[in-house]
């Protein structure tokens, strides 16, 4: 028996404009009009036309011609707060798909961040925002829970099952899997009650990266070879968790490599071999037993070659930024105004440590691909001239309390 | 090849950069002949410049006696020629005659005087390709050319119009054209270069080479402890920033917005200092709009400095920043990232297409440099991540694969030639 589990993250991020030091007392961080890859509307719009609105049309057909297929998805928070106000009609063909029952959705931060590394308080606090807004608009309770970019440790691992999730999903990395295979179900080191799948990294990289590369040698890669690669673990592995951003369809390999079609075959190919189906996250759990334990002392993620946290936070402007926003979290919850606690949180998104990170800037790698600003440095600069402008507002805030405060008492004593 | 300055008795980059491409190229077994201006090989020999060792033989340097200065304009030709005394008319050549000893009496004269007597060097000197460093040397490239028949190359490190905006001088942007136009091959220091070379004097884009400059570490290496120029490392230890401008103060270097900039850092970083190396036509000018802006208490201005003390003056810096508003390599943020000093440098440089650790910005918008420059000032963790990543950057820019690409187009002329 094979069974694959698919699946797609599905995120955009807030991007900050660019806001220089001048800018600060504006207190205008997201709204960015340019024609430039900073506006979000601009880039939510592009990237639905691209690949959200086509690829959800393939998935509806693939359910509609195939009762056995199954996927589940991660939405962030930020994401589905931008299609709100964007593109309302993204959000109703993924309700489309959910409406099925046979489309699982997963849990994470809703503001797609690094809390889980910060903040004890926050990330539960990111994650229970996260499940209420599912709720409020798919109608359905997440129970598998995916950390921002698979980021995974012993610890995150504790955090979530003591949350109560039954199952946490996290990259197959080589150096936690040691000599065992990504393809079976296992349990966090010393937790019970918790399941962990992980991630094929060979084979989900295989369509997520390599799908349109021509001087692949398997390229081009049909649904009929892939079909045959993933049947050939039969007898070697129980699960086959294909793990990939949704933007892959559309966005990362364009249509013109063919990627939709590959989608829409795939699944009737795979399901040829009668010992094959497709599974969810929460029935792999059911479906399967915990062969094993896997220790993560260290963080690990589905980035870069490392797969550490080092995309985030390796350089002096990653380490600063990171630090000064968490820095503000007393204040910000002392305040608890809402406004400014969105912002603040709006600022947590993995996304912009990401544009901060120099690991191989001058190589013109993915990071230079992904970066909406000139450079790093320009990223650093928009992010801490916003929080500099954040914290000038809480301070700001904070005084128009206390003065109401000692207004209120003033009157209560000139009343006695 | 050709050239009119020599390290050390340079004044800009040019000379910094003919001697990167010589030491490559004889590195690279290729022996070469250095033709300068009288003036610059005897203080040249007698200062007894250090090559590497293994390459030393195959450098040959020949002066001819003509006056000639980098950087040089029309008037201070007239003034240097007053220093001489030797005023003379340009006379036509009569055939047979003995060349002129005496100097041309204009600056064009001069430069048409340099190409002559060059053209003799061609005649005594065995060489297959003739390799001619800017304007100023390609008449002498061209006489060259005449002589041996041998292949051109004309290597652009300026063009008229960095220097001189849309002002250019007619004579000057001929001699460029006439020099681009007779060379076998032209080599851009860069693609923003070669864009001019096409846009503004239709060089065929498919004659051109873009050969990037490089930058030895090694040369850099010497600070000084105790100099004039530790004075302003003396303001950094009283907790003072330093905001730096090194080049010479004219038009192409954007000197005018550097202090429109300062401007506008001052009032938000009040304990700044801006330091300014280097001397040029517009000093005065600097000088006024500094006080203007009432900000003569905050300005240093430092003079032309070089080797140690400039070392000295880049590492006590918080900040280099280059506003150039047509620059076509640009070495200096090289030389302050070997001090581990971050570098902010205008869009419109050639060094822009090769650095990737540096701030960047169009060298008109005011705001945006100033905005950069105060980031850079209140976060630590920006100046430590430019300084770290710049230097590693830095020390991976050698001039071998300037050399490699300049063998490789000599060897395609030469094939060319069979």
């Amino acid at each position: 028996m094979a069974s694959i589990c698919f699946y797609f993250q599905v995120h955009q991020p807030f991007r900050i404009r660019k806001y220089g030091v001048f800018d600060v007392g504006n207190s205008d961080y997201f709204n960015d009009d340019s024609e430039t890859d900073l506006n979000n509307c601009r880039i939510l719009k592009k990237v639905a036309s691209k690949c959200y609105l086509p690829a959800n049309a393939v998935l509806k057909n693939v359910l509609e011609t195939n009762p056995d297929f199954k996927a589940s998805f991660s939405f962030s928070g930020v994401f589905l707060e931008q299609c709100a106000i964007y593109a309302p009609e993204v959000l109703e063909s993924f309700s489309d798909l959910i409406k099925t029952g046979r489309v699982e959705v997963m849990s994470e931060t809703y503001y797609h961040s690094l809390a889980a590394l910060y903040s004890q308080k926050e990330f539960e606090k990111q994650v229970k925002l996260h499940s209420e807004a599912v709720k409020e608009i798919f109608n359905v309770s997440p129970t598998v829970f995916r950390n921002t970019e698979l980021i995974y440790s012993n610890d995150i691992a504790r955090e979530v099952q003591r949350m109560g999730f039954k199952a946490i999903l996290a990259e197959g990395a080589d150096h936690i899997l040691e000599w065992r295979s990504p393809n079976f179900l296992y349990r966090p080191a010393e937790i019970d009650n918790l399941v962990l799948l992980l991630k094929n990294y060979r084979l989900s990289d295989d369509v997520a990266f390599r799908f349109g590369e021509r001087s692949w040698k398997e390229y081009p890669l049909t649904a009929e070879k892939f079909a045959q690669w993933v049947s050939a673990y039969n007898g070697a592995g129980e699960i086959i968790n294909l793990f990939m951003d949704y933007e892959t369809f559309g966005e990362h390999q364009w249509e013109d490599t063919g990627i939709f079609e590959f989608m829409r075959h795939f699944p009737s190919e795979f399901l040829k071999h009668p010992d094959n189906n497709f599974v969810t996250p929460s029935e792999a759990v059911e479906r399967y037993e915990v062969v094993g334990e896997i220790e993560a002392p260290n963080y690990v993620s589905w980035a870069d070659v490392e797969r550490d946290i080092s995309a985030w936070r390796s350089n002096e402007i990653q380490h600063d930024a990171l630090r000064c926003v968490y820095e503000l979290e007393r204040d910000v919850v002392e305040l608890d105004d809402h406004e400014i606690t969105h912002t603040w949180r709006k600022l947590q998104t993995s996304d912009h440590f990401y544009y901060m990170c120099t690991k191989w800037f001058q190589d013109g790698d993915v990071h230079k691909y992904f970066n909406p600003y000139d450079s790093p440095y320009e990223a650093f600069i928009a992010f801490s001239n916003v929080v500099n402008d954040l914290k000038l507002r809480i301070d700001k805030r904070k005084k128009e309390k206390k003065s109401l405060k000692r207004k209120g008492e003033g009157s209560l004593f000139r009343e006695k | 090849m050709f050239g009119w300055e020599f390290p050390p008795h340079n004044s800009g980059g040019l000379g910094v950069a003919c001697k990167g491409v010589v030491d490559s190229l004889c590195s690279q077994g290729t022996a070469v002949t250095f033709v300068l201006p009288k003036k610059v090989v005897t203080e040249f020999s007698k200062n007894k410049v250090v090559f590497a060792d293994n390459s030393q033989d195959l450098l040959n340097t020949k002066g001819v006696d003509v006056m000639l200065m980098p950087y040089i304009t029309s008037e201070s030709y007239e003034e240097e020629l007053g220093k001489v005394g030797k005023k003379t008319k340009k006379k036509k050549r009569k055939k047979g005659e003995k060349r002129s000893l005496n100097y041309a009496g204009t600056l064009l004269g001069e430069v048409y005087r340099y190409g002559e007597l060059a053209g003799d060097v061609a005649e005594t000197e065995e060489h297959d390709i003739i390799h001619a460093h800017d304007w100023l040397s390609f008449e002498a490239g061209i006489a060259a050319k005449e002589v041996s028949g041998k292949p051109l190359v004309a290597h652009v490190h300026a063009t008229e119009f960095d220097r001189s905006g849309e002002r250019v001088n007619q004579d000057i942007y001929n001699i460029e054209r006439r020099g681009m136009y007779m060379a076998d091959r032209v080599v851009a220091v860069s693609n923003f270069t070669k864009n001019i070379l096409i846009n503004r004097y239709g060089v065929p884009e498919g004659k051109i080479t873009v050969v990037h400059n490089g930058i030895n570490e090694n040369d850099y290496m010497s600070v000084l402890e105790d100099s004039p120029a530790s004075v302003v490392s003396g303001l950094k230890s009283h907790g003072y920033k330093i905001v730096l401008f090194v080049g010479r103060i004219t038009f192409q270097k954007g000197p005018d917005y550097f202090v429109k900039m300062a401007k506008k850092i001052r009032e938000y970083e009040p304990n700044t200092f801006f330091v300014v190396c280097g001397s040029g036509d517009m000093e005065k000018q600097m000088i006024h709009e500094v006080a203007a802006a009432r900000m003569s208490d905050r300005f240093i201005f430092a003079g032309f400095l070089r080797g140690e003390s400039l070392n000295t003056v880049y590492k006590a810096a918080d900040i280099y920043i280059m506003p150039s508003v047509s620059e076509p390599f640009g070495l200096t943020p090289l030389e302050a990232m070997i001090q581990d000093t971050p570098v902010l440098i205008s869009h419109q440089t050639g060094v822009s297409e090769v650095v990737s650790h540096a701030l960047k910005a169009n060298f008109w918008d005011v705001d945006d440099m100033a905005s950069k420059v105060i980031s850079v000032l209140r976060n630590p963790s920006l100046q430590q991540c430019l300084k770290n990543n710049g230097r590693t950057e830095v020390s991976r820019m050698n001039w071998n694969l300037a050399g490699e690409k300049l063998l490789s187009l000599y060897k395609n002329l030469l094939a060319r030639q069979l």
